[in-house]
């Protein structure tokens, strides 16, 4: 598994640690099994991990930096670089990849100019593929945030993904 | 909600749950967790506005279930005590499914499922539902999961309510034992001996844990368990920790399951204020705690030890076994681990006897198994058949055959650990054993369907690009492996393989499969081994000819 630099990278600002801390609160005598947890409520509040908010769940948890870095880096659901305002999340799961997948695939890179897992240079979308939604039945299937878009074919990709 | 404090209470909520119960109330089932996707919240909306706009409130009842299996028909509803099935509704039909079918017993047939031309309105009559044996998913799109009063009148937590008060930890074992009840997230290791090793175990503390990590593309099985019957995995594991002396669960769901762990907290909840968790559960001094663990992408955590290395706070890595997690698991305590399914399938042992439930299924594998159904089948959904099944039963009679004037050319069995069974393997009744001796695996439960337009080099291609992206890189064999097959596969699909690349490929495969550290590379070269085992002229057609990019063009992704 491994995470993709899109290049964005200069431009990871130093965030407001209000919600880190309020997050925080809540683990008064944190243990690493709460670890994961943690960086999944961050996630959410802020989108993606902020480097200053990582430090401070260090301070406030005891876990190294380095630990921490481990566990980001290992599971897919966590991003270090701030993510699009929409995910584009394309199945490729084994009904969709044999009713085009591939093909999907190729027109959102196409389009967007992108790779698998990088964030568009004005942080519209990010696009990333996954092993399965679980919606077979709509192969080949995409969704952008939470909504679903089903038996795509490349025609109704692009038009979709110029809606937004 | 008040607690129960002890069996005959339970008894006592569900009568007077019963006596509430109107009969004669048109209920209409709606699924609003698979079909969610194409709509049916709108038309639960939809309904409810309507009810209230022709003050019907006292005669008709819409029900939000879960998955009811019909997937392809989505957004599907069954309305009771009638039984028609309607699929394909949206927001707009539902006044016209009130007025005519409701109040004037009319049927709608742009709605009913078509068969050979056929329209089919009584759910009775669909072969997709008539040919299945639904026991794990009897409650699922029947009852509201949400709802715990639903499942309690569906003689929800009557089988935990019996192991407690009549059995004792040793008789639940034995029972379970006796069922032949067999792990049903791939492996088949019987589950009463995992649980009779846990009990046995030295330990003061032990845990026990339901893996819901379905990570196997194509498989939804146990997504539609959680979200369609939480309280079925909720009173199987309230039944394992009686029987292993277990205080503490954990219910680990994979990140991509948002409805899963949102109809478990529910559940969980419910169950709480009843007093079906928590301390002295029913008066007994039998005290038991449920916490949801969520995952965070990594496929290789549906491996057990990487499981408990994840739910620890840790990178999920497997790691080598002995000590089996039995003796040390999560923090080092005796620990035992079952699939949702094989949760699932507890209470209705308990409840009905393991001489039953031995009675369903073939000798060495009894009672029922789930697939996810899909792929180039025509009725993409949820199945649940009697274990020695034959495949042509799942693919054509329940699944209604291949789309198109396509031909039927593969079942994937088992997802990435799995392997292709052929055309000539229809009739091969489907139980653990059989399925392995024709080189793919039982595994969770995918079953996806390939017609004649598939590449299957291809395919073997796609499953080692799947494993070789989530192999967690700690042991060399499935690391480097899966990585140097990948590159042999992609150089052939290219149309730049060469004559000696099968060769390498089988004793790489062989390799992987013999020295790798845990499941997932032990099985990753299931899918290469058994395309070459199958459809060895592909291969050769490929390095002989041109590559699979011409073969595609032509092939399954040009279709709409």
């Amino acid at each position: 598994m491994q995470k993709t630099v899109t290049g964005n990278k200069e431009s990871t600002p130093a965030v407001d640690l209000a919600k880190c801390r309020a997050i925080l609160s809540k683990y008064n005598s944190a243990t690493s099994a709460d670890l994961i947890p943690i960086l999944q409520q961050m996630q959410d509040a802020y989108g993606y991990l902020p480097q200053n908010a990582l430090e401070e769940i260090t301070v406030w948890t005891r876990i190294p930096l380095s630990k921490i870095y481990g566990v980001i880096t290992f599971y897919s659901q966590f991003s270090l670089e701030p993510r699009g305002k929409h995910t584009i999340k394309v199945c490729t799961g084994t009904a969709c990849h044999i009713k085009g997948a591939p093909d999907i695939k190729k027109k959102i890179t196409e389009v967007l100019r992108i790779n698998e897992g990088e964030t568009t240079k004005d942080y519209k979308f990010t696009y990333e593929p996954v092993a399965c939604l679980g919606t077979c039945f709509l192969a080949p299937v995409m969704m952008i945030d939470d909504r679903y878009y089903g038996k795509l074919t490349v025609e109704k990709t692009e038009t979709i993904l110029k809606s937004y | 909600m008040e607690k129960l404090k002890n069996p005959d209470d339970l008894q006592k909520f569900r009568k007077s749950l019963e006596s509430k119960h109107r009969p004669d109330m048109v209920r209409i089932f709606v699924c609003t967790t698979g079909c969610r996707a194409l709509g049916a919240e709108e038309v639960c909306k939809a309904f409810k506005t309507e009810i209230e706009r022709q003050s019907l409130a006292d005669k008709i009842e819409i029900v939000d279930t879960g998955c009811q299996g019909l997937c392809a028909r989505a957004p599907v509803l069954t309305i009771e005590p009638m039984g028609v099935f309607y699929g394909r509704v949206t927001e707009t039909d539902v006044p016209e499914i009130i007025s005519r079918t409701i109040l004037q017993g009319e049927i709608i047939e742009r709605l009913c499922y078509v068969e050979a031309g056929k329209r089919i309105p009584y759910i009775r009559d669909i072969p997709f539902y008539s040919k299945q044996k639904k026991i794990v998913l009897k409650n699922c799109g029947s009852i509201d999961p949400k709802n715990i009063n639903e499942y309690i009148l569906a003689d929800g937590y009557l089988a935990f309510s019996k192991a407690l008060s009549g059995m004792t930890p040793e008789q639940v074992i034995d029972e379970i034992k006796n069922s032949g009840l067999r792990g049903r997230g791939g492996a088949g290791f019987p589950t009463g001996n995992k649980w009779e090793f846990v009990k046995k175990a030295q330990g003061d503390i032990k845990y026990l844990i339901c893996n819901g990590d379905e990570g196997d593309p194509g498989a939804f099985m146990d997504r539609a368990v959680l979200e369609g019957d939480p309280h079925s995995v909720i009173e199987g594991m309230l039944i394992g920790a009686y029987a292993i002396g277990s205080q503490k669960g954990f219910i680990y769901v994979r990140a991509e399951y948002p409805i899963a762990v949102e109809h478990l907290k529910i559940a969980i909840e419910q169950a709480k204020s009843l007093g079906l968790l928590g301390n002295n559960i029913l008066g007994s001094d039998f005290s038991f705690d449920l916490e949801i663990k969520m995952g965070a992408g990594a496929f290789v955590c549906g491996e057990e030890t990487a499981l408990i290395a994840s739910i620890e706070g840790k990178r999920g890595m497997p790691r080598p076994r002995p000590p089996f997690p039995a003796t040390s698991g999560l923090w080092g305590k005796p620990t035992n681990i079952n699939n949702v399914e094989t949760f699932a399938n507890v209470p209705v042992i308990i409840l009905k006897g393991s001489e039953w439930y031995k009675s369903i299924g073939t000798a060495c594998s009894k009672g029922t198994k789930i697939f996810a159904l899909a792929g180039n089948v025509k009725n993409t959904g949820l199945v649940e058949v009697p274990m020695g099944t034959t495949l042509r039963e799942i693919v054509f009679d329940i699944g209604g055959g291949i789309p198109g004037r396509k031909k039927f050319k593969a079942a994937q069995m088992g997802g990435p650990s799995g392997g292709c069974v052929p055309a000539q393997h229809l009739d091969l009744p489907i139980d653990y054993e059989t399925v392995k001796e024709v080189g793919a695996i039982m595994g969770s439960g995918g079953l996806i369907v390939m017609d004649d337009s598939a590449s299957m080099v291809d395919i073997a291609r796609y499953f080692m690009e799947f494993c070789q992206d989530e192999s967690c890189g700690k042991c060399v064999p499935c690391r480097i492996g899966t990585k140097r097959m990948l590159d042999i596969l992609t150089r052939i699909t290219k149309g730049q393989g060469t004559k000696e690349d099968i060769g390498l490929l089988k004793e790489l495969a062989e390799v992987t499969k013999t020295a790798s550290l845990c499941g997932l590379g032990q099985t990753a070269a299931n899918p290469v081994l058994s395309t070459i085992r199958y459809y060895l002229n592909e291969y050769e057609e490929l390095i002989d000819k041109k590559g699979v990019q011409t073969l595609l063009q032509q092939g399954p992704t040009a279709q709409p």
